[in-house]
This record gives C-alpha cells, sequence and structure tokens, in this order.
C-alpha cells in the first residue's frame, strides 16, 4: 500500500449544468455510473422533465445575448473554452477511459481530437456568414443579402458512446453560430459532459448557452423533444429506433428542425453539415436609387 | 372626369384546354385509377376540365418511373446534358408564356397581369438560373462531390401554381434527382402543360411525372417508401402532418409553409411607396401568398395619415374578370378558401376590430372577396395570429422600435417581413432582430431565382432559390 | 396662419418644411408608374382618352427659327386640329415665345384656345428678377393668358429655398390674372425627393400649374417625375384645399404615351384633374399622332402623316 491510499479521497460529485450553475436534479434522484468494466464511477443526478423544463428555459434567456454577441467575441470565448479543456486533458483522459474502456493512450487521443475538434469550430465562428451566405445577384434594382443566423434554442441527445470527441462534435457546431443548447448527455457515459459543464463554467461563455442534463435519454428527450420554445433537436445520440421516430413526430409539433441519429466516425473531418442544420437563411432586399 | 377603362379582356383563344386530362407518368399521359375530379374556373365557376386522380397504384407506377429514369438516364447523365434540357424547357416557357399565362389565370383566378408580368417571367427564370448550375455543382459550397438524393416527391399549392412546380422541379432537376409532383386539385392545368412541354423538350420518360389528386394522393406520394426527398409548400398544418410522416425515414425533407408577416411602417417611411409596398404585400394574388404582409404596424405618429392615404388607394383597386389586363384583384381561388376567409372576417368583426372593405361590385357568379381591412387589431385578435391567406389586412399600431419588434415576432410564424424607413441603420438592426426567412426593406413581395426563400419557426425549413436552394436536393 | 403664409415666413421654415415631406424611393416611385403603364386602354375609353388629350395639349413652337408663319399655322391647327373632322375639340393652348405673342393672339382671339408664352428668362432662367418680372408683365401685357415660367435651379439646388419662393411668387404677383406655370426643369433636380419639395415650393408660392420641363433639357417629362408631381398637388390639395395643375412638357410623342400620364392622373391626383384646366401636355408633335389614333378609331384603318397637317 503507497502513502497516498492512506489519504481518503476526496470524491466529486457529478450535478447538472443549467443556466450557468450547477444544481442538482429538482426531482433529487441520482442514478449510479459505472465504467465500461462494471466498476462503480459515481453517482449523477437523474435528470427530469422539468429539468428539461428548466434547461430549456435558461436555454431561451442566454439566445438573445450570445447570438447578438459579435462572431469575433464568440470565437474568443470559444477558444478561451479550448484553453481550458487542454489544461484538464489528464482529467477527461481518466474519464473517457473509463467510460469507454479505452486504454489511456487511446482515451488521451481522443481528448486531444477533441480539443482540436473545439478550436477547429471556434474558428468558424466569423468566417461561415462569408462561407455560407453574400450578396445574390438579383434581376432588378436591389441589395440583396443572405446571412447564416442561429436558428434559436437547440435540444441535443450527445452520442451514447464517444463521450467526449462525440460531445463536443455535437456542441461546438451549434453554439458557434450563435444557437444555445440543451444537451442530454450520455445516459450510460455521462460524467465527462459534467466535467465539461465545468470547464464551461469557469470560461467566459455565458450561462445558459450550454447546459447539461444527466439521466436517462429515453426518459428526457420526449419532453425536449415536444417542448414548443426549442426550434431544433439533434438527434444523434438517440439509439433506439422506435424512440427516435417518436422524437421527430414530437418534433414536429411545431416544425423544429431535425437531425437524425447517427454514429459517424467522430474523428473524421465533420465538414459543414452540423453548423449548417441548425441555421436559418435570412435575404434581405432593398432598393437601390438616389 | 369619369374615365373608366373599356373592358380589356386578354384573348383565351391561344389555350387549347382539352375536356379531361391524364396523368403524366414515364412520359406518357395514362388514366388514372381514381375517381376523376374538375377543375373550375374560380372566376366563373365553369368547368374547365376533368382531371384524372392518381390512387396508390398510380403514385406506386410513377415512382417506379421516376426510380427507372434515375437510374438509367438522369443519375449517369453528365451535368452539361441535364443543364441543357433545362435551359431547353426555359425556353419553351418563354415562347409559350401566353398560353401559359391565360391557362393560370383561368384556373387559378389570378390577375392576367401579375401571371403575365410576375409568375410566368419568374418561371422562365428559375429554369434558366437552375440550368446554369446543373454543371457546376462541386463548385456550390456543398462538398467536392454533392450527389443527387434520388427521386424527389413534391406537393405544390394553388396560389402559384406554376411557379411553385419550378421552384420545385428546376432545382431538383439541376441537381441530378428526378421527380413526381403532385399539383394542387384546384389548379392542375398549368402543370398538365408543362408535361406537354417536357415532351416538347425530349426531356427522357420519367424524369419529370405528374400526377394529380387531392389530399390523399400527396399523402401517398409523400408516404411512398421508393421516394428519397419530400419537398412541400402549403399550410403549415399539412406540413406538420408531412414531417410526422417521414419521421423515422431516411426521406430528406424541405418545408415552405405559412405566414402572417409584419409589414412595418415608420413614422419616416417614403409613405406613398409604403402605401404601395402594403397594398401589394396584401392584395398582390388576392392575399394567396404565404408571405403575404398580413400584419400592418403603424406607428403612432403616422398611422392616422397612412390609413387614409391606404384607403383611398384600396379604393382604386379593380377588381374582378382575371382575364381583363387593367384587373389588379382576381377571384378568391376556391369556394373552400372563400369560406375560410369569410369565417375569420366574421371573427374579426366579433372580436371587435373594425372592418373596412374597398367600395367594388364584386361579380354575380365566382368566388369574390372585397379588398378589407382591419384597424383596432390586437396581438390577441385571431385575424392577428391566424393566416387568413386572402385580402383581408390587420391594422395594429405601435409607438417605439422595440415595440414593433416585439409584436412583428410574436408569432409561430416566421416567413417574411416588412420595414419601411429612410433611416438605414434602423433598417439594418430591425432586419437583424426579425426573426423571419425574408425582410423587405422599402419594397416587399420581390422574389428573384438567385434570392433564397423560405422560413424560420413554424414557416418551415429549408430554402428554395439561389445557391442555397440545391442545399435541399443534394447529398453533403 | 394658412400653411402657405406659415412656411413661406422664413428661409428655415421653409427649409424644415420641404424637408420634412415624406421622402421618395426611387425604385418604388418607377415600378408604380411602370405598373400604370401597363393600363389597356381600348375601344370607348381610347375614344374617349384620345379627345380629352387633344384638349389638353398645349401646342409648343419654341425655337430661333419660329416664322409668324409658322406661329399662324400652329395656332389655326389648335383650334381646328383635323380640319377634315368637325367632331374633333380644339387644343388647351398654344405655347410660344413672347416675340410671337402678338401673332398668335390675332389668329386665337374668341377661338377659347389659350395663349401661354413662356417668360423669365427661359428656358435657362439666368436673368436678374427684374429682367424676369419685365419679361412677365410684357408677355401679358401683350395678350398672354397664361406664363410659363422656369424656376431658378441654381438656387434651388443650393438650397436657398426662399430665394426660389419669393420670385415664383413676385413672378405670380406680376401675372395679375394670367395663370402660372412653374416650370421645374426636373431633368436638372436629381432626385424625386427634390422634384417632391419643387412641387411644394412652387405651390407654397402660388403657382396654379407645375411643369416639368422646358423641353430642353434631358430628361424631360418621365412617368415616374409625373407621378411625384401628381401625388404633390393630391397632397396640396388635402393640405391647402387649393388644386393645382400638373403640366408634363417633352419628350411625350405618342398617343399611346399621353394615355399612360391620363391612367396615371386618373389614379393618382384622381378623376378631378382629368380636365385641360388640371392637366396640360407640353408638346408638338403629340397632336398628330392623337389624330392618326382618332382616325384610326373612327375610321378602323391605320392613318399616315400625309393626311394631317405638319406642325
Amino acid at each position: 500500500m503507497s502513502t497516498e491510499s492512506q489519504r481518503l479521497a476526496v470524491r466529486k460529485t457529478y450535478k447538472l449544468y443549467v443556466g450557468g450553475a450547477f444544481p442538482r436534479s429538482e426531482s433529487g434522484r441520482s442514478y449510479q455510473v459505472h465504467s465500461a468494466s462494471g466498476d462503480f464511477l459515481a453517482n449523477a443526478a437523474l435528470g427530469s422533465r422539468k429539468d428539461v423544463r428548466d434547461a430549456v428555459k435558461a436555454a431561451r434567456s442566454a439566445v438573445a445575448k450570445w447570438s447578438g454577441a459579435t462572431a469575433y467575441n464568440r470565437g474568443q470565448i470559444l477558444y478561451r473554452v479550448a484553453e481550458m479543456l487542454e489544461g484538464r486533458r489528464e482529467q477527461f483522459a481518466a474519464e473517457v477511459s473509463a467510460a469507454e474502456g479505452l486504454p489511456p493512450a487511446e482515451a488521451a487521443a481522443l481528448v486531444d481530437a477533441a480539443v482540436d475538434r473545439w478550436v477547429w469550430y471556434a474558428g468558424w465562428s466569423d468566417k461561415l456568414a462569408q462561407v455560407h451566405g453574400g450578396a445574390n445577384p438579383v434581376a432588378g434594382p436591389y441589395f440583396n443579402l443572405s446571412s447564416p443566423e442561429p436558428t434559436g434554442v437547440v435540444g441535443i441527445v450527445a452520442p451514447a458512446g464517444s463521450s467526449l470527441l462525440g460531445l463536443v462534435s455535437v456542441i461546438a457546431p451549434a453554439i458557434v453560430t450563435g444557437n444555445t443548447v440543451v444537451v442530454l448527455a450520455s445516459t450510460d457515459r455521462p460524467l465527462p459532459a459534467v466535467t465539461l459543464g465545468e470547464v464551461l463554467a469557469t470560461s467566459d461563455l455565458p450561462g445558459g448557452v450550454v447546459n447539461l442534463l444527466t439521466g436517462s435519454v429515453a426518459e428526457m428527450a420526449p419532453w425536449l423533444a415536444a417542448h414548443m420554445d426549442v426550434n431544433a433537436v439533434d438527434l444523434t445520440g438517440v439509439t433506439d429506433s422506435t424512440l427516435a421516430r417518436e422524437l421527430e413526430v414530437a418534433a414536429a409539433e411545431n416544425l423544429k428542425r431535425v437531425i437524425r441519429p447517427s454514429d459517424p466516425d467522430w474523428q473524421a473531418d465533420p465538414g459543414l453539415g452540423r453548423m449548417l442544420s441548425l441555421l436559418e437563411i435570412k435575404t434581405v432586399w432593398h432598393p437601390k436609387g438616389v | 372626369m369619369d374615365f373608366s377603362y373599356a373592358p380589356a379582356p386578354e384573348s383565351r383563344s391561344i389555350v387549347d384546354i382539352r375536356s379531361s386530362y391524364g396523368l403524366f407518368i414515364g412520359g406518357e399521359f395514362v388514366d388514372g385509377k381514381g375517381e376523376p375530379f374538375k377543375s373550375i374556373n374560380p372566376a366563373s365557376e365553369e368547368q374547365l376540365a376533368e382531371v384524372a386522380c392518381a390512387d396508390a397504384a398510380d403514385v406506386d407506377a410513377a415512382v417506379s418511373a421516376a426510380r427507372h429514369a434515375y437510374d438509367t438516364v438522369w443519375g449517369p447523365m453528365p451535368g452539361r446534358e441535364r443543364a441543357k434540357y433545362l435551359f431547353r424547357i426555359a425556353r419553351i416557357i418563354q415562347e409559350r408564356s401566353r398560353e401559359f399565362a391565360v391557362l393560370e389565370s383561368l384556373d387559378n383566378g389570378k390577375p392576367i397581369r401579375e401571371s403575365r408580368d410576375v409568375d410566368l417571367p419568374l418561371v422562365a427564370a428559375h429554369f434558366f438560373y437552375y440550368a446554369g448550375w446543373a454543371d457546376k455543382l462541386p463548385y456550390a459550397g456543398f462538398g467536392p462531390d454533392p450527389r443527387p438524393l434520388g427521386v424527389a416527391g413534391q406537393v405544390i399549392p394553388w396560389n402559384f401554381p406554376l411557379l411553385m412546380l419550378a421552384w420545385k422541379i428546376a432545382p431538383a432537376l439541376a441537381a441530378g434527382n428526378t421527380v413526381v409532383l403532385k399539383p394542387a386539385e384546384t389548379t392542375p392545368l398549368t402543370a398538365l402543360l408543362f408535361a406537354e412541354i417536357c415532351r416538347q423538350a425530349d426531356l427522357p420518360p420519367g424524369v419529370v411525372n405528374i400526377i394529380t389528386g387531392a389530399g390523399e394522393t400527396g399523402r401517398l406520394l409523400v408516404e411512398h417508401p421508393g421516394v428519397d426527398k419530400v419537398a412541400f409548400t402549403g399550410s403549415t398544418e399539412v406540413g406538420r402532418a408531412i414531417a410526422r410522416a417521414v419521421a423515422g425515414t431516411r426521406k430528406r425533407l424541405t418545408l415552405e409553409l405559412g405566414g402572417k408577416a409584419a409589414n412595418i411602417v415608420f413614422d419616416d417611411a417614403p409613405l406613398d411607396q409604403a402605401v404601395e409596398g402594403v397594398v401589394n404585400g396584401i392584395f398582390f394574388n388576392q392575399g394567396h401568398v404565404c408571405c403575404a404582409g398580413s400584419r400592418l404596424l403603424l406607428q403612432e405618429s403616422v398611422a392616422e395619415e397612412f390609413l387614409a392615404a391606404l384607403k383611398r388607394r384600396m379604393a382604386q383597386l379593380r377588381v374582378g374578370d382575371p382575364l381583363d389586363k387593367n384587373t389588379d384583384v382576381g377571384a378568391i381561388n376556391s369556394a373552400a378558401q372563400l369560406v375560410r376567409i369569410r369565417e375569420l372576417s366574421q371573427v374579426g368583426e366579433q372580436e371587435g376590430a373594425e372592418r373596412w372593405s374597398a367600395p367594388c361590385e364584386l361579380p354575380d357568379r365566382g368566388f369574390w372577396f372585397a379588398p378589407t381591412i382591419f384597424t383596432g387589431v390586437t396581438q390577441a385578435h385571431r385575424i392577428a395570429r391566424e393566416e387568413i391567406f386572402g385580402p383581408v389586412l390587420s391594422v395594429l399600431t405601435f409607438r417605439t422600435p422595440d415595440e414593433a419588434v416585439e409584436k412583428a415576432n410574436n408569432t409561430p410564424y416566421g416567413l417574411s417581413a416588412g420595414v419601411w424607413t429612410e433611416k438605414g441603420s434602423r433598417i439594418l438592426q430591425i432586419a437583424d432582430r426579425l426573426r423571419a426567412g425574408v425582410v423587405w426593406a422599402n419594397t416587399f413581395n420581390k422574389f428573384d431565382p438567385a434570392s433564397p426563400f423560405g422560413g424560420y419557426k413554424e414557416s418551415g425549413y429549408g430554402r428554395e432559390g439561389g445557391r442555397h436552394g440545391l442545399e435541399a436536393y443534394l447529398e453533403h | 396662419m394658412t400653411l402657405t403664409a406659415e412656411v413661406a415666413r422664413s428661409q428655415g421654415a421653409l427649409r424644415t418644411f420641404l424637408h420634412g415631406l415624406p421622402g421618395v424611393d426611387q425604385v418604388g416611385a418607377e415600378q408604380r408608374a411602370a405598373m400604370l403603364g401597363t393600363r389597356s386602354i381600348k375601344t370607348t375609353a381610347k375614344a374617349q382618352a384620345i379627345d380629352l388629350a387633344i384638349r389638353m395639349v398645349d401646342l409648343t413652337t419654341l425655337e430661333g427659327s419660329d416664322t409668324p408663319g409658322k406661329v399662324r399655322a400652329l395656332c389655326a391647327k389648335a383650334v381646328r386640329p383635323d380640319p377634315a373632322d368637325g367632331t374633333c375639340p380644339s387644343a388647351a393652348a398654344v405655347c410660344v415665345y413672347p416675340a410671337m405673342i402678338g401673332v398668335a393672339a390675332e389668329t386665337l382671339r374668341g377661338t377659347g384656345v389659350h395663349l401661354a408664352s413662356v417668360a423669365t428668362a427661359f428656358p435657362s432662367g439666368q436673368a436678374p428678377l427684374a429682367v424676369k418680372l419685365a419679361d412677365t408683365r410684357a408677355a401679358v401685357a401683350d395678350g398672354a393668358d397664361e406664363i410659363d415660367m422656369v424656376i431658378s435651379r441654381g438656387a434651388f439646388l443650393a438650397g436657398r429655398y426662399a430665394q426660389v419662393h419669393d420670385e415664383i411668387a413676385a413672378v405670380k404677383q406680376a401675372c395679375g390674372d394670367a395663370h402660372l406655370k412653374v416650370i421645374l426643369e426636373t431633368g436638372e433636380l436629381a432626385t424625386l425627393d427634390n422634384v417632391r419639395r419643387a412641387s411644394w415650393l412652387a405651390m407654397l408660392a402660388g403657382a396654379d400649374f407645375i411643369k416639368t420641363s422646358t423641353g430642353k433639357v434631358q430628361p424631360a417629362a418621365t412617368l415616374p417625375v409625373t407621378l411625384v408631381m401628381l401625388e404633390a398637388v393630391r397632397d396640396f390639395r388635402a393640405e391647402t384645399g387649393r388644386i393645382v395643375g400638373v403640366k408634363p412638357a417633352g419628350g411625350i410623342r405618342t398617343a399611346k404615351d399621353a394615355i399612360k400620364y391620363l391612367v396615371m392622373v386618373n389614379e393618382t391626383a384622381g378623376p378631378d384633374w382629368l380636365d385641360p384646366d388640371r392637366f396640360r401636355f407640353g408638346a408638338s408633335t403629340l397632336l398628330n399622332d392623337l389624330l392618326m389614333q382618332r382616325t384610326k378609331l373612327a375610321t378602323g384603318r391605320y392613318s399616315g402623316p400625309d393626311y394631317f397637317t405638319l406642325d
């Protein structure tokens, strides 16, 4: 026995991250999270429909400020997040390793990829409008400009398997353009998400831009998909096809934009697809005269 | 002096309407297995033609024909060859535009001035625009190797029958898809004439299939498992049902749905042009326009003056025979739509809004509704929230720019909006804050094939027109 | 105090008023004008419009080479535009240089056709006020009952509104009973905002008519410019109760063009302006085309210039 083991460890409490704060579930419930090999890792908050409701409210409140920030400012804030992720590489690697059952080196590589992914998206903040918007040459004396705008509040079901790289690969493309998000973390592998929340809380990201809920996706997702103040749902992490269909049906009630479930190679170049799926195009016309 | 314009009817002899029409499947006109229905002239209630109705087997045949054409000819065809077909179609439409315009006005009830000067030029322009994209897709910004989706099932409304067809078919074909398109039940005739154009252009059979019928035919089409992509323009209610129907499938979906656009007039607006813009915003095409400026938001300090000018202008609208070249407002498209407009107008009165209709004589036969405004409307009135889809304008007032934006955005819809002010910085900031896919500043109801069109929120998703409009038909 | 007296009080008040008028969006105004141009005026309406247009023509010759003979011929034509057809109405007026007033007055006496003279150092207006007033008084004394004056565009464009206003008011006084048409020379005003302001300025100063152009500057009358002027007289009437006429001049050569203007009058200022006392065309070749179209309507065949008198 080493001397370190004689010291009683201070265990971490894993809570929700909503509106910039770390509440427990309003339901008072928690659940046990185990590693890939079945060892007990921690208790996590078991989010409820009311937590979904609160998170959507927090996300909605954050829309005006976040979408109204300059693209440069959003890029700065997101890059700052990447800096802080980098500082926690070892903690993330340990959590990813435990969650996904990977050897430490592979887990560390995934963490590096996640940080790099975040940096990649951060840089898009002040470029996407140039790539995906622009002047349209209409046949008349008009100024005509199309610009992408965030769709608003996005509900995300994070990938069930890829606990950090997959997670940042769905959050970053949503928020970089000015959306705010409510994320349902992987039910079985939620711990890196909670740690990500801690990183975000200590960054300059305004509270409510990212809200992270742990618990049962099957229990919470229907509330998120049906919520009338949510503009889009990203169902990437939904693994049950019946549930996926039900969620899409629920999303239709207010014509939410829907990203269907998928399990892509998270290491591959993500392209623009995820960002574009959560954008609106606004086209402004004005006459040209004297 | 009283200067009354003598009747100036466009001749209908230019168009040869057949007594009955079949379905256009695999390049041939075939009988439908459903119960045929009648298409009538809404201005006179006369029957124009009997039109086939596609049942499940017909829909299946159409989708199969489209699939076959996709697999064997259209999919493998180089983009530059597809482009030439589309250019050819565009040219034929230009050459036969008067014929299309007359038929459109007969079947739809819209004034010939609009079908001739707005719909048809835009239809041809749309095909020209997307024709040029067919061999340039790798440069469209959707990756180096964008691929078509396959068979597109497209369902379009009755308000701009041929224009909506163009908005659907042109980008789909340019991107390499084949299509099965269902025009609206009350306005199928120009789509069927378009089928003849496809033959005239020697378009390979099955690339474009036109199936006619009512809502059930549309449902069969969007739910058909052989369809890879669904595109719908119409009501939010039906859009919702379609979104549910494609849930859990691999079908891609774009929806262009309803609206309740605010047209915001500030006290420093160019008043005469603003009056024109408001009139055009709500009375263009009898108000059967999803992006119609159906809520007028007037700044208090100019409200009285503006309303007086608006009424004066409305009194000059010439309502009547759609084929008369001087008609400004034509017939309501159908008896059912007229009922809805009347019902909501009655609700407006019951809720205490003040109704004013332009003094105009309406013909005895056909479906007509005088241009109407409601004043004293609040956000709580149903006529300020629900899409009336007719020549009815709800007038509200505001005091500050913040209030205007708040009211404009206070709707589940988000298709379009208008803002009228001579102050440039105000335009730009308000345009930023309006949650709508198209913002017309000091103009309204302008359309162009190069300009993306589509909504926020419950007005749907996806864009039609421009480079953005290609995305709906490409795998990337 | 009336609006007229109120805003004419000072340069500052005039400027505040004129710059407070609603702006004109050029593209919107042009589209409205173009849309009105698509009106299809056929059969009985066309016949009515052509006769009205003939009655509104200020048959004009303003050339250095004008001769008494030419002016006499023009006057005769104004009185009886179509000698072969007794049902053809007379033109509204003949418009000449001051030197030709005497000749014209002789020919027109007792015919009901008005005699208009340009004055105030037409077409440039580049003369001292005293000269302009003398020019005006002389024209009226010689028998002109309508005076077409030009404004000082330089003063207007430099923002010296009071100067322009006072000049017009002085000329109006010099006119006595003669009607005053104020030429804005819209081709030099650059923007439709300026057209609206100049229209109001002229009306406030007492103009009986506002007129687009001298005919010596391009562009002369256009439909969008006339639209803005028609809106101005409509609004001025609503504000003051006084009806001011409008005269597009220059560039209107065909019956088809003239009918477009009449449609615009009808649907902008309203039927009250469909009257030779409220709307005129300053034109020369227009009359012959009106006559040819009139004959076509009456006979059912196209006519040719050989059958109408030369201007």
